[in-house]
Parts: C-alpha cells; sequence; structure tokens
C-alpha cells in the first residue's frame, strides 16, 4: 500500500523517458520502456488488490496541491475496493494493448514509436491519477489529461487533415463535458468547502434539493463528454482515425469509462437526484438503441467496433441510471475484456489485409487467420451475450436490474442487446465467413499476426469468456463476489430480490433462442460471396449517421463560424484596427499641424512669446 | 492729476509699441517700437514716484525716489540694447541685402 504512488509514477517516467530521448532510443528499448513500466503498474496494483481485498482501505495524502484561503485541497490518493479494481483493468489490459503495439507499430520509424509510447505512457498515468485521486480536483487533473492524450493519440498520424479533425472534434467534445464537471466540482466548493471525497459524502445532507439536482446534472454532462452519451458521442466514431490499439485502449477500455467511474464514486450524491437518475437512465437507452441502430450498416470494421462501443456505454449508464452501481462497474470490466479483444482482433484482421479496413472488400479469413478468427469469435460471443460468456452475466444482470426499476425500457434494452448480436454476427460472417472479396494481392498478403499480437488476443479472449464467472447468477448458484466487493464504497439502490430475479429465466430462454435466430439469420443475407455494401432507403438513414453530424454542423457549427466571421470582419478589423491605426493616424496629422508652427519666420516666434506672457498674466491675476 | 491717467498713457504706449513689433516687418522700425515699450514703463516707474512723493499734500521731493534712479538704468540697458541690435542688424544687412524680418526664415522645419 505504501508504494501506491509508484503506480501512477512509472509510467510517467516511462513517458518523460520515451518522449525526451526518443531521437536515441531504438525500437525494442522504448518498446520495453514502455511496457515494463505498465507491468511493474500491475504488479503493485495486483499487491494493492489483494491488501485491498483482505480490508485494508486508505487515504495516502503526499503534499498541499492548493491553499488558497479556506480552500485546501491535498494531493491525495484514495486507495479503496472500486479504485484498486480499476487500477487492475487499467494497467492489465494496459499492459497487454503495449505488448501488442510493439509488433502493431513496427512500421513507424523509431523516433515517432517511441512518441506513441510516450504518449501511451501519459495516458495510462493520467487515467491512473483520475482512479485514484482522493478528491474531485485530482480526478479532474486525470480527467484533461485522458483527454488531452485522445487528441495526441488520435492525430498522431498527423500528416493527414481528416485525422487532425477527427482529434480537434474529440477534443472540443470533452472540453463542453469538462465544463459541466467544472462547474460542478465549484459548485461543490463553494456549498461544502472541500472536494475530498469521504467529507463531500460525509457533509451530503447540507446541501439542498436544488445543489444536488444541479451538482449531479453538472457531473453528467461531464460524463456524457467523456464517456460519448448523447448529445455528445460523434467524436467516438471519428477517433477511429487512430491507431488500432489506440482505438482498443483509449476508446473501449479505459477512458469512456471515466464517467461510469465518476458517477459510480459520486453514487452517495446520484442515490439523492432521482430526476437526474431518470434523466441518465433513458439517456442511456436512447444512446443505446440509436448507435446500435447505426451500427447495423456499417462498413468499416472499426466503426462498428465504435458505435457498438457506444452502444455498450449505453448500457452501463442505463445500469447506473436506475440504481445498480456494482452491476455498471461490471459491466465495465467485461466490456473491457471483449471490447479490447474485438479491437485488437480488427487490429490483426486490418495488419493481415495490409492495411484494408472494408469488410466488403474482406471475406473467408476464417482459414487463413485462425488465431484471429476464433479469438474474434469469442469476442463476438461475448458482446452478444451467449450464455456464460462474460458479456452474458453482466448484460443480464443489467437487463434484470432494468426490469426492476421499469419494464418498458427493458424490453427496449433487449431489443437492443438483440441488435448488438445482429450486427456483431454480420460483421464476424461478413469478414471471416464466405470467400474472399478483396484483391490479389491482397489475398496473397495475408498472414496470421505475429506472436506479440496474438498473445494478448488470446489472453483477454479467456478473459471475455471465464471473467464474468466470479458473479454467475443466483439461478446458477453463483454468489454476488463482485458486488460483495464493491460493498463499501457502493450502495446500491435497492428494489426488491424477487422483482430483480423474476425475469432470469425468461430472459435466458429468450437469449438463446434470439440468437439463435439471430444467428441463422445472419448466416444466410451475409455468408456470401459478393457484396457490395450499398444501402438504400430506411437503411441509407441509418448507415449515414441519421445525418448527426450533418444536422450538428448546420445547427452549431456554421452559426459559429458565422459569429467568428462577423466578429472578425466588423468588430475586428472596423473597430479594434480601427480603434489602433486611428490613433497612429491622429499622432500623424496632429504632428503635421504642430510643425507649421516652425516656420522660421521671426514674426510669429515673437507673437507667441507675447501670447504666452499674456496668458500667464491672466492667470497670475484671475486664477490665483 | 490722477494716477490712472498716466497708466492709461502707458499701457497706450506699450500696446502700441507690442503691435508695432508683432506687425512691421522692417527690423529698425521694430526697435522703435521695442524703444517705445521700455519707454512707457519708464514712464510709469516716474509717474508711481511721483504719486508717492506727496504726502497730505505735500511735495517730500526724496521720498519714494528710487524708482526715478531706476529709471537711468533702464535707459541705460536700453542704450546697450540698441548698440548691440544695430550691430546684428546690420550684419543681417550684409547676409541678406535687406532688412525685412520675413527673409529670416533658415529656421523653418
Amino acid at each position: 500500500m505504501n508504494f501506491i504512488y509508484l503506480v501512477p509514477l512509472l509510467p510517467l517516467l516511462g513517458f518523460l523517458i520515451n518522449g525526451l530521448f526518443r531521437k536515441s532510443l531504438s525500437k525494442s528499448l522504448s518498446g520495453i520502456i514502455g511496457s515494463g513500466t505498465i507491468l511493474a503498474s500491475f504488479i503493485i496494483s495486483l499487491a494493492v488488490f489483494f491488501q485491498v481485498k483482505a480490508g485494508a482501505t486508505a487515504v495516502i495524502s503526499y503534499f498541499d496541491f492548493i491553499n488558497v484561503g479556506s480552500v485546501h485541497i491535498n494531493f491525495a490518493f484514495q486507495v479503496d475496493q472500486l479504485s484498486s479494481l480499476f487500477l487492475l483493468i487499467i494497467t492489465g489490459i494496459g499492459f497487454l494493448i503495449h505488448v501488442y503495439s510493439t509488433s502493431y507499430m513496427h512500421e513507424e520509424d523509431s523516433k515517432d514509436f517511441a512518441k506513441y509510447f510516450a504518449y501511451l505512457n501519459l495516458f495510462v498515468f493520467s487515467m491512473l491519477l483520475l482512479v485514484l485521486g482522493a478528491n474531485y480536483v485530482i480526478m479532474f487533473i486525470g480527467w484533461e489529461g485522458v483527454g488531452l492524450c485522445s487528441y495526441l493519440l488520435i492525430g498522431y498520424w498527423f500528416k493527414n487533415d481528416n485525422y487532425n479533425s477527427a482529434a480537434k472534434k474529440a477534443f472540443v467534445m470533452n472540453r463542453i463535458g469538462d465544463l459541466g464537471f467544472l462547474l460542478a466540482v465549484f459548485w461543490i466548493l463553494k456549498r461544502l468547502g472541500t472536494s475530498d471525497y469521504h467529507e463531500v459524502f460525509a457533509n451530503v445532507s447540507k446541501l439542498s434539493a436544488k445543489d444536488i439536482g444541479g451538482i449531479t446534472l453538472l457531473l453528467f454532462v461531464g460524463a456524457t463528454g467523456k464517456s460519448a452519451q448523447i448529445p455528445l458521442y460523434t467524436w467516438l466514431p471519428d477517433a477511429m482515425a487512430g491507431p488500432t490499439p489506440v482505438s482498443a485502449l483509449i476508446h473501449a477500455a479505459t477512458m469512456v469509462t471515466a464517467g461510469v467511474y465518476m458517477i459510480v464514486r459520486s453514487n452517495v450524491l446520484f442515490s439523492l437526484a432521482p430526476c437526474t437518475m431518470e434523466l441518465i437512465a433513458v439517456i442511456g437507452l436512447i444512446t443505446l438503441l440509436l448507435a446500435g441502430s447505426i451500427a447495423l450498416f456499417q462498413n468499416d470494421i472499426k466503426k462498428v467496433l465504435a458505435y457498438s462501443t457506444v452502444s455498450q456505454l449505453g448500457y452501463m449508464f442505463l445500469a447506473l441510471g436506475v440504481g445498480a452501481y456494482s452491476t455498471g462497474v461490471f459491466h465495465v470490466m467485461t466490456h473491457a475484456f471483449f471490447k479490447a479483444l474485438l479491437f485488437l482482433g480488427a487490429g490483426s484482421v486490418i495488419h493481415a489485409m495490409g492495411g484494408e479496413q472494408d469488410i466488403t472488400k474482406m471475406g473467408g479469413l476464417r482459414k487463413k487467420i485462425p488465431v484471429t478468427y476464433f479469438t474474434f469469435l469469442l469476442g463476438t460471443l461475448a458482446i452478444a451475450g451467449f450464455p456464460f460468456t462474460s458479456g452474458f452475466i453482466s448484460k443480464d444482470e443489467i437487463l434484470m436490474n432494468v426490469y426492476a426499476h421499469n419494464k418498458l425500457y427493458f424490453y427496449l434494452a433487449f431489443a437492443g442487446a438483440l441488435m448488438t448480436a445482429f450486427y456483431m454476427f454480420r460483421l464476424l460472417i461478413l469478414t471471416f465467413f464466405g470467400s474472399f472479396r478483396g484483391t490479389h494481392e491482397q489475398e496473397h498478403h495475408l498472414h496470421e499476426s505475429p506472436k506479440a499480437m496474438t498473445i494478448p488476443l488470446i489472453i483477454l479472449a479467456i478473459l471475455s469468456v471465464a471473467g464474468g464467472w466470479i458473479q454467475l447468477p443466483p439461478m446458477f448458484g453463483g454468489h454476488p463476489n463482485f458486488s460483495n466487493f464493491l460493498e463499501p464504497v457502493v450502495k446500491t439502490v435497492e428494489h426488491t430480490e424477487a422483482s430483480v430475479t423474476a425475469m432470469e429465466w425468461p430472459l435466458f430462454i429468450a437469449t438463446i433462442i434470439g440468437l439463435a435466430l439471430i444467428w441463422f439469420f445472419t448466416n444466410k443475407n451475409y455468408n456470401v460471396d459478393k457484396f457490395d455494401g450499398e444501402y438504400t432507403g430506411f437503411k441509407k438513414v441509418l448507415a449515414n449517421k441519421w445525418y448527426v453530424d450533418e444536422i450538428y454542423d448546420a445547427i452549431i457549427v456554421k452559426p459559429i463560424q458565422a459569429i467568428g466571421k462577423f466578429f472578425n470582419d466588423v468588430v475586428e478589423k472596423n473597430i479594434i484596427d480601427g480603434f489602433v491605426n486611428g490613433v497612429g493616424k491622429a499622432v500623424n496629422y496632429g504632428s503635421r499641424q504642430i510643425r507649421l508652427l516652425q516656420s522660421g519666420q521671426v514674426g510669429a516666434y515673437v507673437l507667441l512669446m507675447v501670447i504666452g506672457m499674456l496668458v500667464l498674466f491672466i492667470i497670475q491675476l484671475f486664477f490665483k | 492729476m490722477e494716477i490712472s491717467n498716466y497708466i492709461i498713457l502707458a499701457t497706450a504706449l506699450f500696446s502700441i509699441g507690442v503691435i508695432g513689433v508683432l506687425t512691421r516687418r522692417n527690423s529698425i522700425i521694430i526697435f522703435m517700437c521695442v524703444e517705445l515699450m521700455l519707454n512707457a514703463a519708464n514712464l510709469l516707474l516716474v509717474a508711481f514716484s511721483q504719486m508717492h512723493n506727496f504726502k497730505l499734500g505735500k511735495y517730500y521731493p526724496t521720498l519714494a525716489s528710487d524708482a526715478q534712479v531706476f529709471v537711468f538704468f533702464i535707459m541705460v540697458v536700453a542704450a546697450a540694447e540698441v548698440s548691440v541690435g544695430l550691430a546684428i542688424i546690420v550684419m543681417l544687412y550684409r547676409n541678406t541685402h535687406s532688412v525685412d524680418v520675413n527673409f529670416l526664415n533658415r529656421l523653418k522645419n
């Protein structure tokens, strides 16, 4: 526990070394430094986790961060069940992705290779700071840091303008959310004089209902930006411009779960604000359905997975909105496993196809890249909710908790689950089944990925399948080990036990039947030789993402640009520049007039002397 | 005689001198106007000295005769100034062959 400061410190050191010495480090060395620091952090996190499991939590304060008047903010880490769990997820999956990246990015030259690992380490550092912080301010430092690293990594191949725009879009949308978060923190500081979790949650009774409503709403706005909920989700699909391991780490396993972490951490506040909770549940539900519907007809491997991420995040927020906080965290964990697996698998496919990402050009890869295929299959089964995979257990738990809250939400969420199965099976079949639809050179180039890429895939596949077995549903004789572990920190909103488990068996049966039907249907439609990927009618609307980007462009971007143009042309050029230039012109004019005094005429000088004397006399006589 | 008469006369002479300095183009005339101004001041000094010399209706010639002595100083200064000034005018004439003040615009710009 005393070495907890090493957990974020080591990645920071990795960032500094790889960043400062990137021109002189070899590729293998920067890869070892980058991955080694994360491995060390993981080992320490593991030790801490077992200490916490035995019951030892702590808040360790290092130094005074801000000490102004009555505001005291310490740089302190809070090690408890929730943060130690997240530490494991971040460092564990982070390490696997670092190892994967050493092979995936091997075509870059060593300077850019080291830059990549520096950014990745900086990201892990920020994320660790976020989950370890003992007050909202330290969390916000990490919060902003991950947003920054997201920008840096999405725009990694900075020579491409489109990628830069995607990076800017991600950062700006994150920032909008950050504003909400910051306002909430200010509000808390104003009302309670502290931002430490322990003190805030102990003094919650000092806040009025309006305070709690406002604070939770603003915190949720922050979560919307970071975790890609409606309306701030459009950056995530565009963020696929970055390298695939980046998409796996940041946009599947860690950064986007920061919003979930923050809400779970503040569960005391949120449980007292039922209106906000309802809003969270509704937005989670709409996001889930909207993103799922868009994913049905996307033709780019990574875009399907991106929309899938947005949709799964909707599930997590739905769980949070009905009060099932530990279930939300459980889904975070299982989602991290199978989504990272799916993204890394997609990277392996892209690597085998020599850079091609369009699934209409793939097909029949099952025999050519078997390890990738098999792990991808396991990941697909997990996300679709095949019985006893981790995804099945966590998703069913969410659905059962939703049922106890509102039956309509339950049916809609179940429909969303069927959509998930549909688009994932479609992706799997179009990519790996049927016959190859690409070019001849691509076909010759097809080969299985190297060990550094396949071993993380295998590890993640094992976790995707078995990771949920720590909390089997009660009907299969499982104990709520996970929820019990988080119990001291996360107080679930109680629904009656009976209604939570009422739909267990019907849900199970419906899932099996649904999956079987969908498999049959997608196999018939997509296990084909030719697939052009063109859509008409309503499918076209879905394939074009409901034109949301275009709507945002028309409603928000163009007016802001028009306002900016107005200010530039009218205010800046005429008024401000006019003022500054006018001063110059006035000085010029004045000096020209005064120069006329120097006529050289003696008479004029004498006249001026006389006038001066007269003025002095007058002042002397009349004003003294 | 009222003192105001002398004051008005001196003021009138002084103003004429000032206007002459400002208006005339011939530098010698300007000099004469300067002399006129000096003499106006002299007049004032003497007038006031005489005013102070009358106490209780009687005339005491040495009571306040400082001003009358000062007048001689002014005249001496005027004479010295005239000599220097005329010397300058002679040099001016040698350079520009005229005594017109308007030709002295070498200080222009």
